[in-house]
């Protein structure tokens, strides 16, 4: 991997130093990092002329930042209204069951983080899961079972935790 | 000058004023928590809600916020204003069980039970925010953060490690209405023994 | 093949006049033959999830390989979300108009062979009535399209979102060429007063009223102004916002461009939730094609009129849709909002006078501008006019985005247009306005839907999600659900939805688990109250919404978990029991195998039993079964 730090340098250039920079700045370095960590945070703080206070109420304010780093695999459940009459809290229930993490944990063999979205607007196919940003309508713990294999076995590095087992 | 009434007596304000400081002028009693004259208000507790009526039509306003208006009519002690009061003393005693301060003003007010649970029976942090809001408006400094938002929302410092930016001046300690920031004060300025650098 | 890039077929050079923009018009209409076949693609999200980036593939390659004898080689179009979301991937074929649902990749061949090249039509991908048993070939026959008035949503599912020739073809940038030219920017707010137009977000305040507040503060405060879009659609189950975005960028940002022209405002922004990535796209490039064009930047089309836009990802934040903590959001801070004793048209963004308006708000502008107030006035009915988008979700056979004029019975749009509840029973209640709303029930299915007559039966506007509920659905889940939703997305400044909306799901949870006293309802109307008069902001003051219509409309379901510990819709957990039908029961032994805590035993081939003790009522055997066995008492 190249100088960690270099891409962050590339995302200050294209900033204003401004405040008002400060929550595309942070996204884009989550993007990049899957995370926010302490120093990207300082570097993003003191280029937008915030206080690190500042942008940690910020960071933690809103839902999409994450300051660990999250598993392999994202498993999005919606929760918007049409998916909870669909049994959307059931999937998450179920998906909880299986890999014995609360929504917004990430599994101890850092292969899929589960996490709860409200709603994503895919109404008309209640319930939606989002695994890795591909959208699976009418989602079941079946299908939901199959497509977690699925992503393991196309894992570089194919892990211990079997997650069907 | 600008004239009004609060429970039905005439007073006059300045230009710019809000309720409360009108009302405290005349010595009129409004239950306040996260108002501070020493920092911006910013309605957060709603503990100084008053009833603004017209005719048929009402509502309750933020006294603590609400600029003084030419001719309006506001009322202390209405059952609405009773009923919201009620509610959120009985808050503050579920969210600050350990605050004598806000046991006490309960009291006042006739609360003396809560019919929420108390999760934290040694919290009394109600997160009013002046702490932050002295620190950063008349120290200019910014080391402390409300983090977090909904019920999660807390008083700390950034990743919760101690920061260097605290100057140990104590404001935050002596503004606090329920002695709350005596505890968290440590986990901002971290233990004495870590170096404080002097900012400019 | 990806249609997602910005595709122009020609350099764009910058128009100058409202002539060049004719001309530009013509030369692209020249190059159009209308009698010329299409196959048109949707590429909403409902259509995209169900896999048509795959039949618009397949389409293409069957297209290179077919060899197929006619004269005229198909274009193929890929548009955003055409509505009918329940019976995607759709595909349209122009210009007969033929329309094909639920395609799949492996009906491609037969498309091209078939309908393209001898005109045959293909009866399996046809719309089956559910009513009438009758299968529709044209798109305008199909009652769900039929009776819709499309305004708003006129050129989505037509245009390439990508491609600004295809929105200029369709009309796009006439109004602002129209209002540089030959109106002053007195004129346009007058048209939009004229109108009658209300805001779509939510509260529905007067569009035309709330710009002219902000001349006012200009003249008080002088300039900078803004102007903004909230395209923040956080309510759950409202898709609206996303859909114009996404399908037709450019009549969003033709109206902010006449709003700023309006108010004389050189900066805009584009708010859009980080839910909505394809729509963030859209604008993106949307906007960069129209800078090309001379339409948006520096001195548009040569008129000395200079605007631009910035777009602004959310990050996930549902109290963002309200209007002061979008700004502070904008401004790179939290999103705690601010008491509203001063209007944010006199103190907005950076504390300058500011004019916020939803999506399909600024969407109607150009409409507006274009056809004059007048004609619009006469849309709807008065103090509600135009057009509104709804997304019909939940219990519904046609499930999808519909636009029709204001004061429809909703009747009208839930059986007519949505094809009422599958099964065909009566709904239970239609919950409109998200979390801020409220349930309307059946008994009070004829009521018309515009802004003043859904907020008299308790519920209201919002921005246009219709959930329909039937039997199977609880009010006391719901109202758990949309307490526990705004919990979540409370910013926690006050105290009132900090801890009050806490309280109030406890309230529920309790019924919902057999533990609620008459006590408990009471406690409920009061701490309502007390939250609506004391929080801070609008998230929080019409929290209570939900619970208090359906306590007014379904007091006996409430008083059926409080006073028999029963859940009537079988939704309630800890209410009901799971049971197998012996007579149904195969002994398959699929739920066995499935569930999760173990307690279904039974032979093979003989009918099963549940264990009530071990049950955590998860309904995956419900689930598995494929001879629908399982009970739920």
């Amino acid at each position: 991997m190249a100088d960690p730090t270099q891409y962050i340098d590339d995302l200050l250039d294209q900033y204003p130093p401004k405040p008002e920079y400060l929550i595309g700045l942070l996204q884009d370095i989550q993007e990049h990092q899957g995370h926010i960590s302490y120093d990207s945070m300082l570097l993003a703080s003191e280029h937008t002329k915030v206080p690190l206070t500042q942008a940690y109420s910020v960071a933690t304010f809103y839902q999409s930042f994450r300051l660990d780093p999250p598993g392999e695999h994202e498993i999005k459940v919606c929760l918007g209204t049409a998916c909870h009459l669909n049994g959307g809290q059931q999937l998450v229930d179920g998906l909880s069951r299986k890999l014995k993490i609360e929504p917004g944990e990430t599994t101890e063999d850092m292969m899929f983080t589960l996490s709860t979205v409200n709603c994503v607007g895919a109404c008309a196919i209640a319930p939606v899961a989002v695994v890795d940003e591909k959208y699976h309508p009418g989602a079941s713990m079946r299908k939901l079972e199959k497509e977690m294999k699925k992503v393991t076995e196309l894992s570089p590095d194919k892990i211990k935790g079997e997650p069907n087992a | 000058m600008i004239k009004f009434k609060i429970n039905d007596k005439e007073v006059e304000a300045r230009t710019g004023w809000t309720v409360l400081e009108t009302a405290k002028e005349y010595g009129i009693d409004i239950p306040t928590l996260c108002h501070h004259p020493a920092v911006a208000p910013t309605g957060s507790c709603r503990l100084c809600m008053v009833e603004l009526k017209e005719g048929d039509w009402s509502k309750l306003v933020a006294s603590c916020i609400y600029p003084v208006k030419e001719g309006i009519n506001i009322y202390t002690e209405t059952p609405k204003v009773h009923n919201v009061r009620r509610w959120i003393l009985e808050m503050l005693l579920a969210s600050c069980p350990a605050s004598e301060e806000i046991r006490k003003l309960a009291e006042k007010h006739g609360v003396v039970s809560t019919r929420f649970p108390i999760h934290d029976p040694d919290q009394n942090c109600l997160i009013c925010g002046l702490c932050q809001r002295v620190c950063e408006e008349v120290v200019g400094l910014s080391a402390i953060a409300v983090v977090d938002r909904g019920v999660h929302k807390k008083v700390g410092a950034p990743f919760l490690r101690p920061t260097d930016i605290c100057v140990a001046c104590g404001s935050c300690v002596t503004i606090c209405p329920t002695g709350a920031m005596q505890e968290i004060f440590d986990t901002v300025r971290g233990k004495p023994e870590l170096p404080l650098t002097q900012l400019a | 093949m990806h249609n997602q890039s910005a595709a122009l077929q020609h350099d764009p050079w910058r128009l100058e006049s409202l002539d060049d923009l004719n001309k530009l018009k013509e030369q692209l209409e020249q190059k159009i033959d209308p009698d010329h076949p299409e196959i048109v693609v949707c590429h909403g999200t409902g259509c995209l999830a169900n896999g048509s980036e795959a039949v618009s593939d397949a389409i293409q390659t069957a297209l290179s390989d077919s060899g197929i004898k006619a004269k005229v080689i198909p274009g193929i179009k890929t548009t955003g979300c055409q509505g009918f979301c329940s019976r995607g991937p759709l595909v349209l074929i122009r210009p007969q108009g033929i329309f094909y649902q639920r395609v799949k990749p492996k009906d491609a061949g037969d498309i091209i062979e078939k309908t393209v090249a001898q005109g045959e039509i293909i009866d399996r991908l046809l719309y089956k009535d559910p009513q009438s048993g009758e299968k529709i070939v044209h798109e305008e026959d199909i009652p769900f399209y039929k009776l819709q008035d499309r305004k708003v949503l006129h050129n989505i599912g037509k245009i390439d979102p990508t491609n600004i020739d295809d929105s200029i073809i369709a009309g796009g940038y006439q109004a602002l060429a129209k209002a540089l030219t030959t109106m002053t920017p007195e004129k346009v707010v007058k048209e939009v007063e004229i109108s009658g137009l209300r805001g779509r977000g939510g509260a529905g305040f007067p569009a035309g009223r709330k710009w002219r507040s902000a001349l006012q503060a200009i003249e008080k405060k002088g300039r900078p102004v803004y102007v903004v879009v909230n395209g923040d659609e956080g309510d759950p189950g409202a898709f609206m916002d996303r859909t114009i975005m996404e399908g037709d960028p450019h009549a969003v940002l033709e109206g902010l461009i006449l709003g700023a022209y309006a108010l004389g405002a050189e900066q805009g922004f584009l708010y859009v939730r980080a839910e909505y990535p394809l729509a963030i796209k859209h604008l993106t490039i949307a906007m960069e094609q129209a800078r090309a064009y001379g339409l948006l930047g520096e001195n548009i089309l040569n008129s000395g009129f200079s605007f631009d836009v910035r777009i602004n990802r959310g990050a996930g934040a549902f109290v963002c849709g309200e209007s002061t903590a979008l700004f502070t959001s904008i401004e790179g801070k939290p999103g705690n909002p601010k008491p509203k004793y001063v209007r944010s048209v006199e103190e907005g963004l950076w504390g300058r006078p500011t004019v916020l308006n939803n999506v399909e708000t600024w969407a109607n502008i150009p409409l507006i501008i274009d056809k004059g107030g007048e004609w619009y006035n006469k849309i709807g009915v008065s103090h509600s006019t135009g057009t509104k988008v709804f997304s019909l979700v939940g219990k519904v056979n046609n499930v999808g985005l519909v636009e029709v004029p204001m004061g429809l019975p909703l009747s009208d749009i839930v059986e007519k247009i949505g094809g009422g509840v599958p099964g065909g029973a009566p709904f239970k209640a239609v919950q409109t306005g998200g979390p801020s709303g409220g349930c309307i029930p059946h008994s009070l299915k004829d009521t018309a839907v515009d802004f003043d007559s859904l907020t008299k039966a308790g519920s209201m506007m919002g921005s246009g999600a219709m959930i329909v509920m039937d039997d199977t659905d609880c009010v006391v889940d719901l109202g758990r659900y949309f307490l526990r939703f705004l919990e979540e997305e409370s910013c926690g400044k006050c105290m009132p939805c900090r801890f009050g909306l806490s309280r109030m799901r406890e309230i529920l949870d309790g019924f919902s688990e057999g533990r609620g006293t008459q006590a408990d309802i009471d406690d409920l109307l009061s701490l309502s109250e007390a939250i609506q008069d004391g929080a801070l902001c609008a998230l929080g003051s019409s929290a209570p919404n939900p619970v208090l219509t359906t306590i007014r409309y379904f007091k006996e379901e409430y008083l059926a978990h409080v006073e028999s510990q029963k859940c009537p819709a079988g939704v309630c957990k800890d209410l009901i029991t799971f049971q197998i039908d012996p007579d149904n029961c195969t002994g398959c032994t699929s739920c066995a195998r499935k569930c999760p805590t173990g307690c279904i035993s039974g032979d093979k081939k003989e009918p099963h039993t549940i264990n009530a003790d071990e049950c955590i009522r998860c309904g995956i055997c419900r689930e598995s079964c494929k001879f629908d066995a399982i009970r739920v008492i």
